[in-house]
């Protein structure tokens, strides 16, 4: 598998279905695995880093699961790869920026990813389009067995297993739930929202974008705390709090439509417009418009774009993706005009140039 | 009276109750408040956790008592407590019974229990425990080594291979009076 050809496919997670994917993208389950043998990473050292990658992926090549998987050295890999690897939700930040030997396994059609030697040595992610964490941590338990019959994971009685960050000790469970929520935003009430979830002990932040900017609408929602309670009393704790999101969500929508359900339309079809007829559009004007797309799509007030292409164009119309797509390297300028034609091409000549 | 960042006038004045030096007042135009508050809500776990850790100490523990933490040394990765308040990561997996005393109180503040509930793997062979029992049979064979008392340092060596391979038999009462006190005198925590 080479990664030119994720670049032209979509991920699980972009595909637009399952419940509630109007609203809800995706659903993700991490774990934070390390290997009893080794010190957490902060204390590698090269050849412990080297000795970490080899025994997982020695362990991957006795499993059914190597069969399917491409293992990935992230250290010979060049900047745009590991960018694109970003921008697809595939590997963090941490793994790409950090030093020495570190890897990803990935499955190819984007359902789970292992990340090795991040801030622990193993994180194990697993992504399902819509709202179905139940599916997804059953898949995980799944992917996490089948590596533990090949490997010793530093594990305690007391304290669960055991991580770098106090904060993800015990399970090493991170459950997250991506929402788009552009009338929450719209409507101001964001901010009050995610008051009322820090107090429950969800934690909140903002996708694609750093700091406080938020681009694109898109909120992600996890559980704070990883010990004490069991695996499914974690998933149920993020996943009772989703309902009441998107019943607000609705409720803003409808909001906007009752308000000047006239205004909504013209609102979300010149951000269409926009995007169909721009010549030359940054990333961050995408994404605001994109956004206003997707909710107009999902009011019935845009009826010839579908879903699944809007998700593809939030991921695909970012740097190193269209720099991947075009097949060399891009200045900000040309990659502003090679956006506006990738936009025009996919929302413009619809429905004929739809990819999958 | 003027934000304290800018020269618009100051419309906000917050009083942040969650300082490390105790409550501080800030004044700030809107801009600016918007741009507090919203960060207040998505600062990282390292320094969220940094802060929770300066806060704590500085309720629980005197100077004296932080700075007998601080030299807390971990005898398998050699970092110190205060390596760790620093930084925000451990070291290994051991440094959680190296420090448990002053990371019980992190470990409540954070999650709320000091249990672990859920899953566990079928192998449990990797407890930070069993490595620092295996650190010390080690260091043992090679005192054994030097003073030339091959016959220990062989069975020494038997050992740590059972230990290493998690053969229980390595724990039994024989074996770990063979082992002399200061091994005894180490009961696991577990």
């Amino acid at each position: 598998m080479k990664l030119e050809e994720l670049a032209n496919q979509s991920s699980e997670w972009m595909r637009g279905q399952g419940p509630e994917s109007d609203i809800v993208m995706s659903s993700r389950i991490r774990l934070a695995r390390n290997l009893s043998e080794f010190p957490f990473i902060r204390k590698c050292t090269p050849k412990d880093r080297i000795a970490i990658a080899m025994s997982v992926h020695r362990a991957l090549d006795s499993l059914p699961l190597s069969a399917d998987t491409e293992y990935v050295d992230v250290a010979k890999l060049g900047d745009l790869d590991r960018q694109f690897l970003m921008e697809r939700q595939l590997i963090s930040h941490e793994l790409s920026e950090s030093q020495g030997a570190r890897a990803v396994i990935l499955d190819p059609h984007e359902r789970f990813s292992i990340m090795v030697n991040e801030e622990d040595h193993l994180r194990l992610q697993v992504m399902q389009s819509g709202l179905d964490l139940e599916a997804a941590w059953q898949r995980m338990d799944q992917l996490d067995n089948q590596l533990e019959s090949k490997l010793t994971y530093s594990f305690n009685k007391r304290l669960g297993y055991l991580t770098a960050c106090p904060t993800n000790v015990g399970t090493g469970l991170r459950v997250s739930v991506m929402l788009h929520l552009p009338a929450l935003v719209a409507t101001k009430q964001i901010d009050k929202v995610f008051r009322a979830l820090n107090k429950i002990n969800v934690a909140v932040r903002g996708l694609f974008g750093e700091g406080s900017q938020f681009m694109g609408d898109f909120y992600q929602i996890s559980n704070q705390t990883t010990l004490g309670k069991n695996e499914l009393a974690l998933v149920a704790k993020v996943r009772e709090v989703v309902p009441r999101l998107i019943d607000y969500e609705r409720k803003a929508r409808e909001f906007l439509v009752n308000e000047s359900r006239q205004d909504l339309h013209d609102n979300v079809s010149r951000a269409l417009g926009i995007l169909c007829t721009a010549k030359k559009i940054s990333s961050e004007e995408t994404m605001h418009y994109l956004s206003k797309v997707r909710m107009g799509v999902n009011l019935g007030l845009i009826s010839d774009v579908k879903i699944p292409t809007v998700n593809k164009l939030f991921i695909h119309t970012q740097p190193a993706h269209l720099q991947k797509l075009c097949g060399h390297k891009l200045s900000v300028t040309d990659r502003n005009i090679e956006r506006a034609n990738y936009l025009q091409l996919h929302l413009a000549k619809r429905p004929e140039s739809e990819i999958n | 009276m003027k934000c304290q960042h800018c020269e618009k006038p100051a419309t906000f004045h917050i009083t942040e109750l969650t300082e490390p030096n105790g409550p501080s007042v800030l004044h700030l135009c809107e801009e600016h408040a918007r741009t507090f508050l919203s960060n207040e809500g998505t600062a990282t776990p390292a320094s969220a956790l940094s802060s929770m850790l300066a806060k704590q100490l500085k309720i629980k523990n005197a100077a004296e008592e932080l700075a007998t933490a601080d030299k807390k040394t971990c005898p398998i990765c050699g970092i110190t407590f205060a390596d760790f308040r620093k930084f925000g990561r451990l070291g290994c997996a051991y440094d959680y019974i190296a420090f448990e005393d002053d990371l019980q109180p992190l470990l409540v503040n954070i999650h709320g229990s000091l249990q672990h509930v859920g899953k566990e793997p079928s192998n449990q062979t990797g407890s930070p425990e069993r490595q620092h029992r295996i650190m010390q049979l080690k260091v043992e064979m090679k005192e054994a080594v030097e003073k030339e008392d091959y016959e220990t340092a062989s069975r020494l060596r038997d050992k740590i291979s059972e230990v290493e391979s998690g053969n229980e038999s390595s724990w039994s009462k024989d074996a770990l009076e063979d082992l002399g006190d200061d091994f005894q005198s180490d009961t696991p925590i577990v």
